[in-house]
């Protein structure tokens, strides 16, 4: 029996299929009798603790920084007036009272950067001056005094007055800038056929990376001074930026090594046959393809640093946390209020963090698309 | 003779310059280090490990005087470090399970909730995570007069959770010990959570259509397909998340909890043997480090595929 | 004539706006052996992985067994429960063995005792002869010797209808042969099978019809002695023209 087509059919775009609620509701809350159970024990469970969570943060809450209105609402409404009368402390720490508009410009200088290098329409060489400069700018505000011996106008201050969401920004930013170069030579040399380099690099990325962040702060902060030749003095904020940049270059390298194993042997292979010394095979053929390929881990690892910084109140540096302590604990009309304040911060946290892994995703997604 | 294009000799010889380097670096900053501790007065050896402490701990697994030796309480302090991070492993292991299938469940409640718990837990740091928990157990948990309890089994107060039928004299968890406990569990389980999901994300598609065209059930199809290859691809990002516990039960110190750095830090402060005190701690975590890794690796080796 | 075991009735496919399959209409009775063929792209995959539902139709009516389609998990799992699938890419589970492979299905799905799983997948191993690979994993096999354990796991359910998408295109030239051999004696058996295949050959030798798709259409069907020597169609002359070249 032997048939065959009489016209061919053009394509024609699909019916579109309008799914009811009821229909999408039926398929994925309860398709299954598991299922069904699943949601009527979170609606009871959500149904519980919703509203009660709701009168508490909002309708019986205090929104106005006056300690007897909230003592009064004690129990029954949060109190956000120790946001509103304490803000200002908490985002810049012990940082002059009205020099705080260098600290809130140096911090939106930054963000713009960040937020800058994020778009691939600006990755050409005038970034890498703008970095320069805006860091530049970053510390010049936040420092003040003379520069390379020019005035800047602007009144010292001291790095252990540096406090709240700029520090925070600074450490985060400053350490992993600091620990990229740093993280690509050891991945390199513990790559390397070169017995000593490869030990060097493996028993740095091992030591770091089995000790906890908080020994890494001690360390810096204790024994750095040690290290260094008598009677020269360091800085607390350099010490922990030491700290925390060889403890992310740590993480980064072995994230960067993952990326170089994933290289097929070839493309080496090919590089060296067209004439490529090591380094320039490296810098043209073989980092470019690694780093792309691990982009998003590398954002995970800065998602990670950037709350790993708040390690550094427990070394007497005031960022977030550790403002949020002198500001709150010391006052003892809004002391019985610190937990709606570390609401207020883990807001702050939250809102970054989760922008960051937005973005992340967003990078994976453009990255596989090529 | 030595020929510079040789690459056996450059190898060499750039071996020796770094190890040159590294003497050269090491002797300084071992010298410098002698010089102040000189000028400081500092006295270097582990003897002070026989030396009475002269601080009480407030918590630990044996009876702590303040007449025992350093080397008791840095074993106290261990002690208590390995009691948080044992149970935290364990907890967020079987709660990060159960997260991570529910956001691949076929419930959109589930999922969601699921999700909103990993992404809200992910995306703060723990310390903050500790220091509100802490807060709430210490400030909003109702006094000792009249504690939330059950029965006469559990008694939840400002002075901790009490099982008063524990063993012969009951049991008091002190909310320090609650708060890390805790709050690292739930911060931990989050990322377990991650690992477990994208584990069982990454078995090839071609895996659940085999399953699907001999019949299997869903939950057959995840039990006896799914689940034995995801392993193999979370056990060594599980293994990475089980150290991270551990070495995030350091953060004991800002809320208190007598753990190893804590202790390590008083003794710090009391003795002034910052480099001894300091290898300690940090040679304790190595040694934890690698005797967990050890074990998940032999856990990884039995979970391998049987290749040619 | 008895009712056809597979029945397509004005089926048409979209992934998103891709319209992949158009207007199918296409009857499979028992016992008989077809084989589709056409360039990639054209809607020969998606054809035979609608009859499992490992995809979805949108518009038409898709009988398998008497039982149609649709959203109804219970029918789907009776129909997938007598359909059995070769893949291109073999799909065994590499973590359970070659005899643990057989028997996962008639243990868990039709609850037979393991020893009457057991003779019955020694049985289906010797049918595709490599009985001796029992007790070896997947990953210690080669490549044709993995696709006649999928073959013969797909067997194992006893199967009214077996579909091969593709089964030799993953495989060495070497070991081409083996797998069609395999399928040429199960054809001879009588066993219902659909096949998407390059392999003219054993389309000559095997097929009662060769069904010609392109662009989600089916061009042309005629039993192999006519679909070779008098194509009707100018694509399906086209087609095999630089196919047989």
């Amino acid at each position: 029996m032997q048939h065959h087509a009489s016209t061919l059919l053009p394509a024609r775009p699909p019916l579109l299929q309008k799914i009811s609620v009821v229909q999408w509701a039926q398929h994925n809350l309860w398709g299954t009798p598991v299922s069904a159970i699943t949601t009527v024990l979170l609606v009871l469970i959500l149904l519980w603790s919703i509203p009660s969570l709701f009168e508490w943060s909002v309708f019986h809450a205090v929104f106005t920084a006056d300690a007897d209105q909230c003592q009064a609402a004690r129990g029954i409404g949060a109190c956000w007036g120790v946001v509103a009368e304490k803000y200002r402390l908490i985002l810049f720490g012990r940082y002059p009272f009205d020099a705080q508009w260098r600290p809130l410009l140096a911090t939106l200088a930054l963000t713009c950067l960040l937020v800058g290098s994020c778009r691939p329409a600006f990755w050409n060489c005038y970034l890498s001056v703008a970095w320069i400069l805006v860091w530049l700018l970053f510390f010049v505000l936040m420092g003040g005094g003379k520069w390379f011996g020019i005035p800047t106008g602007l009144v010292y201050v001291p790095t252990d007055q540096w406090g709240g969401l700029p520090l925070t920004m600074m450490l985060a930013t400053l350490s992993i800038t600091l620990a990229f170069p740093l993280s690509i030579l050891v991945a390199l040399g513990r790559q390397s056929t070169m017995p000593a380099i490869r030990s060097v690099c493996i028993i740095y990325v091992e030591l770091v990376r089995g000790v906890p962040l908080i020994s890494v702060l001690f360390m810096a902060s204790f024994m750095l001074p040690l290290l260094l030749p008598t009677g020269t003095s360091s800085d607390v904020l350099i010490r922990v930026l030491v700290g925390i940049t060889l403890f992310s270059a740590a993480y980064t390298a072995e994230i960067v090594r993952g990326g170089l194993q994933a290289i097929p042997r070839g493309q080496i292979e090919a590089a060296y046959t067209l004439g490529l010394s090591y380094w320039q095979t490296q810098r043209q053929v073989v980092l470019p393809q690694a780093l792309a390929h691990v982009v998003p881990s590398l954002m995970n690892n800065f998602i990670a640093i950037f709350k790993d910084t708040s390690l550094v109140t427990i070394v007497s540096l005031y960022e977030l946390s550790g403002a949020l302590g002198l500001a709150v604990s010391g006052d003892p009309n809004w002391r019985p209020f610190k937990l709606e304040a570390y609401l207020f911060i883990t807001l702050i946290y939250f809102c970054i963090c989760f922008a960051m892994s937005r973005y992340s995703l967003w990078v994976e997604r453009q990255v596989s698309h090529r | 003779m030595l020929n510079w294009r040789s690459q056996r000799v450059r190898a060499w010889c750039y071996q020796a310059v770094l190890i040159g380097i590294l003497i050269v670096l090491v002797g300084w900053l071992l010298h410098n280090t002698l010089g102040n501790m000189r000028m400081r007065g500092i006295q270097s050896g582990f003897d002070f490990l026989l030396d009475p402490a002269g601080f009480d701990i407030g918590e630990s697994m044996f009876t702590f005087t303040s007449t025992q030796t350093y080397g008791a309480a840095f074993l106290a302090g261990l002690f208590n470090t390995l009691r948080v991070s044992c149970i935290a492993i364990v907890i967020c292991t079987l709660w990060g399970t159960v997260l991570g299938i529910g956001r691949l469940s076929g419930n959109a409640l589930a999922r969601g909730l699921c999700y909103a718990y990993t992404e809200l837990f992910r995306n703060i740091p723990l310390l903050l995570q500790l220091l509100m928990w802490y807060v709430v157990m210490v400030e909003l948990m109702p006094d000792t007069e009249a504690p939330l309890h059950f029965r006469d089994w559990v008694l939840l107060s400002k002075e901790g959770l009490a099982l008063p039928w524990f063993m012969s004299e009951g049991l008091t968890l002190t909310p320090e010990f609650l708060a890390l406990t805790w709050g690292l569990t739930l911060y931990t389980s989050a990322f377990v959570a991650e690992v477990i999901r994208s584990g069982i994300e990454s078995v090839p598609l071609g895996q659940i259509e085999a399953a699907l065209s001999i019949g299997l059930s869903p939950w057959q199809r995840l039990r006896l397909v799914v689940l034995p290859q995801a392993l193999r691809l979370i056990v060594p990002p599980l293994t990475n998340q089980y150290l991270n516990a551990i070495k995030n039960s350091s953060l004991a110190v800002a809320i208190g909890y007598p753990d190893l750095v804590s202790i390590s830090n008083t003794t710090l402060n009391q003795t002034g043997r910052a480099v001894e005190c300091i290898a300690i701690v940090m040679a304790v975590y190595l040694t934890l480090s690698l005797l967990t890794a050890s074990g998940m690796n032999y856990f990884n080796r039995r979970a391998a595929l049987k290749e040619r | 004539m008895t009712s056809p075991l597979i029945q397509f009735e004005n089926v048409d496919k979209w992934f998103g706006t891709f319209h992949a399959l158009r207007d199918i209409n296409l009857q499979v009775h028992r016992g008989e052996r077809i084989v589709i063929c056409g360039p990639s792209g054209s809607g020969k995959s998606t054809l035979l992985r609608c009859i499992n539902r490992l995809e979805e139709h949108q518009e038409g009516k898709l009988t398998v067994m008497g039982i149609e389609l649709t959203d109804d998990l219970k029918s789907i799992e009776r129909i997938r429960r007598q359909v059995g699938m070769v893949f291109q890419q073999f799909n065994l589970f590499p973590h359970l063995s070659v005899m643990d492979n057989l028997t996962l299905a008639p243990i868990w799905v039709e609850k037979l005792s393991p020893k009457q799983a057991q003779e019955r997948a020694m049985q289906q191993l010797e049918r595709v002869h490599i009985a001796e690979q029992a007790h070896k994993f997947p990953l210690q096999l080669s490549g044709g010797q993995q696709q006649r354990v999928a073959i013969a796991r797909a067997l194992c359910l006893t199967p009214q209808i077996l579909l091969f998408d593709e089964p030799t295109s993953a495989l060495d030239p070497e070991m081409v042969q083996e797998v069609l051999d395999v399928m040429t004696s199960l054809a001879q058996q009588g066993v219902t099978m659909l096949c998407v295949t390059h392999e003219m050959n054993f389309a000559r030798a095997v097929a009662d019809r060769v069904i010609f798709m392109d662009e989600g259409q089916i061009i042309e069907e005629a039993p192999p002695k006519a679909f070779f020597e008098n194509a009707q169609h100018a694509r399906t002359q086209a087609f095999l023209k630089r196919l047989l070249a």
